[in-house]
């Protein structure tokens, strides 16, 4: 492959097109390279849930999947999440239906402020289905990449608890 | 953030012609360093090349009883790869004490190994930091410098080296694969993170436009009674005060193999070459065990804030030593 066909693929710095599904649809944005995936989620999609926090990969407030691994979405450009499946909160419920882990999170008030939330709930749903979610000192660990400042730290456990037990025992 | 472009590599040849077409061009892996430190106006890239799309993910068992892993292999793909797991636990160990689930599923190996120092004089942009700007001089030197490094350290810079599993890579004798223009070269890991010396800006013997393709671990059956302890301020989701990857082997009371390497006390992961020659062919014995950590920080320079390093990491030593002994994991 030349370098001169190579270098036809290069975009940016101005805005360009970027397709990406998101909860089950192809949307499309105009961003630049820069932008990250977090930023084009909540100022040019309108999907608000996913939530700004550090924007510098530590609090875990901006909690994504993609490819159906939770990420940081503030850590990922939106160009590089081209060609991906990117799941956000808006795209949990089933309809009206809330989410086993939202409705969780909402029967323990495992929550005060709310504002990291949205990304302990993505957060939550895998770890159930990573299997880390045997113990407490377990959901800690494997929690740790999502900060709560209200310091909700029990009752997210009881939640995380209350599906991992609903979905038949143990992880 | 300044502004970007950007592209996406198709395979290997394309990536290293993508990067050595722009003076400013870096390669975007994982991005938890580089789109960090691009926003903090730390990183200075202006192009980036994707290389996420190349076929550098697995993470082999090889026959000999080592390891293939590739270069974008997430960190939690390696930490529970089987054979990881079985054969080198202190590398599984290193890799799930490092970071959190969201990072480890995003950082590959081959970035983590490129990671640039947590130093807050480097991250803030404006203090004197010889890394970030040669010449600056190192405000860490007489300013806080708790996390600071005691082991590798110049008058230049004394930051150290964040990364947990380079600590067990360096144990292990590991093999970090790059190509380049100029071909393709095997560099042992020890090799690969340099002293600050008189140029902390050089961190690596390799080009901007040298890519790492592939990190092999070779067999070695020690390995598997390896462990990694990390000492750090919060129990999850920190960087190491202190941290060890520590193996032995014992026959009838006699050390006949040892590894041992250190972390967070060094400005580059720290192999403790003096303590492994020091402990061979002798008993392996708790008081051994000390004379050894304690002839590995000899030559330990301690500062204001961070001389407790000095004997938390001869204490961690032997910890660790102690624990691969019974069979301890973590």
């Amino acid at each position: 492959m030349s370098t001169t066909e190579s270098r036809q693929d290069i975009r940016g710095p101005h805005c360009v097109p970027v397709t990406v599904e998101i909860n089950g649809r192809g949307r499309v944005v105009d961003v630049e390279p820069r932008v990250s995936l977090l930023d084009a989620l909540r100022e040019h999609l309108g999907l608000t849930g996913t939530k700004k926090g550090c924007d510098q990969g530590t609090c875990g407030a901006c909690t994504v999947w993609v490819d159906g691994r939770r990420v940081l979405a503030c850590l990922t450009l939106a160009a590089a999440a081209a060609g991906h499946e990117v799941t956000t909160i808006e795209g949990l419920a089933d309809g009206d239906e809330l989410h086993p882990m939202q409705r969780a999170f909402l029967e323990n008030d495992a929550f005060q402020c709310g504002y990291c939330t949205p990304g302990q709930i993505m957060s939550a749903v895998k770890l159930i289905e990573e299997g880390n979610a045997t113990t407490d000192e377990d959901i800690s660990e494997f929690m740790s990449g999502n900060i709560c400042r209200c310091a909700a730290y029990p009752n997210i456990r009881a939640a995380v608890r209350q599906v991992r037990d609903a979905a038949g025992g143990a992880a | 953030m300044r502004p970007l472009t950007y592209s996406r590599a198709r395979d290997v040849d394309d990536a290293l012609a993508l990067v050595a077409a722009g003076p400013d061009s870096a390669f975007l892996a994982g991005g938890t360093t580089e789109v960090d430190l691009l926003r903090a106006g730390v990183s200075r890239s202006g192009h980036l090349v994707d290389i996420n799309d190349l076929p550098l993910t697995a993470v082999e068992d090889r026959p000999d009883g080592g390891l293939h892993i590739g270069a974008l292999a997430r960190m939690n793909d390696v930490a529970r790869a089987p054979g990881v797991v079985h054969r080198f636990p202190a590398i599984s160990r290193a890799l799930l004490q490092g970071a959190s689930e969201q990072l480890r599923n995003m950082a590959s190996l081959g970035g983590n190994l490129c990671q640039r120092t947590r130093c807050p004089y480097l991250r803030d942009g404006v203090s004197a930091c010889n890394k970030r700007e040669p010449g600056t001089g190192c405000a860490a030197l007489d300013g806080p410098n708790r996390g600071h490094a005691v082991l590798g350290t110049s008058d230049h810079c004394i930051a150290t080296h964040p990364s947990d599993v380079a600590v067990a890579l360096v144990a292990f004798d590991a093999v970090v694969h790059t190509v380049g223009a100029a071909g393709a070269r095997a560099i042992a890991a020890d090799d690969f993170f340099l002293l600050p010396g008189e140029t902390p800006e050089i961190e690596h013997p390799i080009g901007r436009d040298e890519l790492i393709v592939g990190i092999d671990v070779p067999g070695t059956p020690i390995a598997r009674n390896s462990v990694y302890l990390k000492f750090r301020d919060r129990q999850s989701y920190e960087f190491a005060l202190v941290s060890v990857a520590a193996a032995i082997e014992v026959d009838a009371g006699i050390v006949t193999d040892v590894r041992l390497a250190l972390g967070g006390v060094g400005t580059k992961p720290w192999r403790a070459w003096r303590a492994e020659a020091a402990l061979v062919g002798g008993p392996a014995t708790e008081a051994a065990f000390r004379r050894a950590a304690a002839v590995e920080l000899a030559d330990a320079v301690g500062r204001e804030q961070n001389a407790f390093k000095i004997e938390l990491a001869q204490r961690a030593a032997v910890r660790g030593l102690n624990q691969s002994l019974k069979g301890i994991r973590s």
